[in-house]
């Protein structure tokens, strides 16, 4: 192909790249980025690590995040924690689901796989009442609902520090580089040993932060190995195709001048 | 161009369908036997990609309409139960989705396809204006279906284009508040928007049925730009050009599984994972990438009414295209100023696109002490494309001194060595 | 595409494609086909599997699938009493029979009955718990088998079930005995997980 045609692709390549990486930056540091074993063509979630992220939201993020849009029995199915069906159960049923009785008053009774996680406060106006006017938004996609996405959770929860000489904090909120404009309304909401692992993993901030991250990209993709798995069956599939086309394309045109 | 139909009905039930509805001989003779020019190279391609892609968005769009619920508060959980709950409805959700960036990327390649080989000249003026009709339509739907799974920028993308209307002089509050059906973008305007969405791809096939008939009065184009002179410029379209059309389709299915599979959110933007929420502006409102360089041209002037009828004006002078293009030879190649600008405009074009995604307020820094406001190279750029068809193709066409064109199409193919019984060697490498 | 006869374009001369290799015309046709009967069958096979997502999104969701079971505390239904639970949208009824009412549905003999077919004896009609007939607790679709309606609790001459719609009648076990109904109330598929609770689906 002539040259213009190259430099016109370099163009088209370029914009291609700048645009999004252009869209994250901001006035905040950019976060490092991180390997995570959902990466790249054949990734898929590490079990123990998505086991371990639940127990962190649950004791740390669920007093004030939501997790509307997952259920129960989201962590038996597969592609995800994977706790059996028993676990699933007793899990549910810790928590007390509103629902009304035969004469139609408003009870609680505990609750069932098919349930979804139990909101923290009532409504989003409760919510902002109970912390400082800004309401903790819903964690079930966090991981895609921000530039960056496990990269900037993972800075974000471990990014926590003293504000830089000179830069005065507002009442109540705590400085984090990784935050737009450096000043979060959430403090750092994870401590080292916070949390007890049950497989006995030494529950650094660090290692907290990666399981709960991990956990997080499952709740907002539980479809991720799923998708993956079917992709490389279904390029393979058009790559194949595609070749075999070719070659129909190559012999029927084989006498004929074009 | 279409002669006498060969169409040969083969048993009793297809000899007593074509003397009462001869559409099979209509399939037959616009699909199967229809002459095209031998010389078609892949730019050719994107018109049985496009109707593939329009084919898959119907499709794709009916079964999410069996799940979706096109209610402000319902509507963001209703996709996201597709995501997670329907079967295969993350699948379904991420294929219209993406498919709908690959329907621009290939609308794109068709309409540049079309620039540089004067596909829109004499006498394929109208085919090129039900072109610009299809565009129309593929923007409106395209801009509608965004604002349906009501996330930040699904809402704010909506207020901003719907707030365009209040710019026409009088009647523009009354106009914006009739489109919204209330005093803001609310769920009366998402309802109405998914009825649309819905009802406008059938009213872009059936245009596209418009624009295949008007190709097939005069026939293809070709890259030589030169008319079919004899059946031997020309071969059946099937089985050349439908297998040839097949295998352009996979690769560019490749593509379309990579982001699906993939990357299904590169294309897409973060903010609108975040639930509509008409008290918090997002701190960028972007469109997505296929409206970036009208957006770019929308801002590029302060009046709010100048940059809505700029925007406009931008698409609506394509329709012009066949009478602003003075040249009377069709095809680039053969018109070696012209090609110089046809490459210039596509350059301005990405840097209109650029820009578009850049805040309007913010610089480029080229090095540590040269900075450019993104506005300044936006009102350049603007400015050139809408002087790519006011000024530039009208003088080129009158002042160039085109190259000989070939005597026929089928002494341009056999010249380059590529006559039968060829060796194993194919023809050389043409220039584009 | 259509049959084997693909229609060939005229080459340059005129004449038909003459084959590079010049190899006998049979052997030519069939290296030719073959890469074209497999691509078209290959096409084939992707476009029907294309089509499976398109047809399964229609089946039950997960969560449709997640709420496919009811289960039911049986504790606060007195004898005698019937109550009406709802199981994957549709009512569902649970009697807590009295003795009197047993003894009726096993004294009835089978030839006896309209619907001899489907589960006609009483000892079908219910479930056990540990070994145990609870011929007490009898549970049925609320759905009367002629066109629908939900029959009524303790009417009819047979003292189970009246349809009012076109009159059927039903019987303590709640098979159809009187009227236009062809089959006996069906039963859900259910089990008992302790001795005062069933899972029903």
């Amino acid at each position: 192909m002539k040259t213009f045609t190259r430099i016109a692709l370099l163009c088209a390549l370029g914009a291609g790249i700048a645009v999004p990486v252009a869209l994250a930056a901001g006035d905040a540091k950019h976060p490092e980025a991180q390997e995570w074993s959902f990466d790249g063509f054949f990734g898929h979630y590490d079990r123990a690590a998505l086991q371990r992220g639940y127990q962190v939201y649950k004791e740390n993020c669920a007093a004030c995040h939501s997790m509307n849009l997952i259920a129960f029995r989201n962590l038996g199915e597969p592609g995800g924690p994977e706790f059996s069906e028993a676990e699933v159960k007793a899990l549910a049923a810790q928590y007390q689901i509103p629902d009304l009785d035969e004469a139609g008053e408003p009870i609680t009774r505990p609750g069932k796989p098919f349930d979804h996680f139990v909101a923290p406060f009532a409504n989003a106006k409760a919510a902002a009442a109970a912390n400082n006017g800004a309401a903790p938004p819903d964690l079930s996609v966090m991981a895609k609902a921000r530039a960056g996405g496990p990269d900037f959770l993972f800075a974000l929860l471990t990014g926590y520090s003293d504000p830089p000489h000179g830069v005065e904090m507002l009442e109540g909120l705590s400085y984090n580089a990784y935050f737009p404009g450096g000043q979060i309304a959430m403090p750092a909401p994870l401590s080292d040993g916070g949390v007890t692992y049950a497989d006995g993993t030494q529950a650094t901030v660090a290692q907290q932060a990666r399981d709960v991250v991990q956990f997080l990209m499952w709740t907002a993709e539980p479809k991720l190995e799923e998708r993956k798995r079917l992709g490389f069956m279904v390029m393979s599939f058009i790559a194949i195709l595609a070749g075999m086309l070719y070659l129909s394309y190559r012999r029927l045109w084989r006498d004929q001048p074009h | 161009m279409a002669g006498h139909s060969t169409y040969q009905p083969t048993n009793g039930l297809t000899r007593w369908l074509d003397t009462r509805l001869p559409v099979l001989r209509l399939m037959h003779d616009s699909f199967t036997a229809f002459p095209t020019p031998r010389n078609l190279n892949y730019m050719w391609t994107f018109g049985g990609i496009l109707t593939l892609f329009l084919a898959l968005q119907i499709v794709t769009g009916i079964v999410l309409a069996m799940h979706y619920i096109p209610s402000a508060d319902k509507a963001f959980n209703s996709v996201e139960f597709i995501m997670r709950d329907v079967n295969y409805g993350w699948l379904l959700r991420y294929m219209h989705a993406n498919g709908a960036s690959m329907f621009f990327l290939a609308v794109y390649l068709h309409i540049f396809r079309g620039l540089y080989y004067g596909s829109y000249k004499a006498p394929r003026e109208v085919l090129w204006i039900l072109g610009v009709l299809i565009y129309l339509v593929m923007m409106a739907t395209a801009f509608m279906g965004y604002s349906l799974p009501w996330g930040q920028m699904s809402f704010w993308a909506a207020t901003v284009i719907t707030n365009f209307f209040s710019a026409i002089p009088w009647v523009g509050e009354a106009v914006t508040e009739w489109l919204w059906g209330g005093y803001a973008v609310d769920s009366a305007t998402l309802q109405r928007f998914f009825s649309l969405h819905y009802l406008l791809p059938f009213v872009i096939a059936g245009l596209v049925v418009l624009h295949i008939w008007a190709l097939h009065v005069p026939g293809n184009g070709n890259p030589a730009g030169i008319d079919v002179k004899t059946p031997q410029d020309t071969v059946p379209f099937h089985p050349y050009y439908t297998v040839k059309d097949m295998f352009a389709i996979c690769l560019f299915l490749l593509i379309f599984g990579y982001f699906v599979f993939y990357n299904p959110n590169y294309l897409g933007h973060a903010d609108n994972y975040i639930a509509a929420n008409p008290l918090v502006t997002p701190a960028h409102i972007v469109p997505e990438w296929y409206f970036l360089p009208f957006y770019a041209i929308l801002r590029s002037v302060e009046s709010k009414l100048g940059g809505v009828l700029l925007m406009f004006g931008a698409i609506a002078i394509l329709a012009l295209l066949p009478w602003l293009d003075t040249s009377r030879v069709r095809s680039a190649k053969f018109r070696p100023v012209y090609r110089w600008f046809f490459w210039f405009f596509f350059v301005d074009c990405l840097i209109l696109g650029y820009i578009g995604a850049m805040p309007a307020d913010g610089v480029l820094h080229i090095n540590e002490s040269i900075e450019v406001p993104y506005l300044l190279i936006g009102r350049i750029a603007t400015i050139w494309y809408f002087a790519h068809f006011l000024l530039i193709l009208p003088l080129i066409g009158l002042f160039e001194r085109p190259k000989p064109l070939p005597e026929s199409i089928i002494k341009s193919v056999l010249g380059k060595g590529g006559g039968t019984p060829a060796g194993a060697a194919h023809a050389p490498e043409r220039q584009i | 595409m259509g049959g084997t006869r693909l229609p060939h374009a005229p080459s340059a001369k005129g004449q038909h494609p003459v084959s590079e290799h010049k190899s006998p015309a049979h052997d030519d046709v069939t290296r030719r086909d073959f890469i074209y009967v497999a691509t078209s069958v290959a096409g084939a096979v992707g476009v029907a599997a294309l089509a499976w997502p398109f047809i399964d999104q229609m089946n039950p969701s997960a969560a449709a699938r997640a709420l496919a079971t009811t289960e039911v505390d049986l504790a606060p239904i007195e004898e005698g009493q019937t109550i009406t639970i709802m199981w994957r949208g549709k009512p569902v009824f649970v009697r807590h029979r009295t003795p009197a009412e047993i003894a009726d549905a096993e004294a009835t003999p089978i030839s006896d009955l309209k619907d001899q077919e489907d589960l006609p004896a009483d000892a079908q009609r219910v479930q056990a718990f540990e070994g145990q007939p609870q011929k007490q607790w009898l549970i049925v679709l609320a759905s009367c088998t002629h066109l629908g309606c939900i029959p009524v609790k303790n009417l009819g001459d047979y003292k189970g079930w009246f349809c009012p719609c076109h009159g059927s009648h039903y019987d303590t076990a709640g098979r159809i005995r009187k009227g236009p109904a062809p089959k006996n109330l069906a039963i859900p598929p259910y089990q008992f997980v302790s001795a005062t609770r069933v899972l029903i689906g």
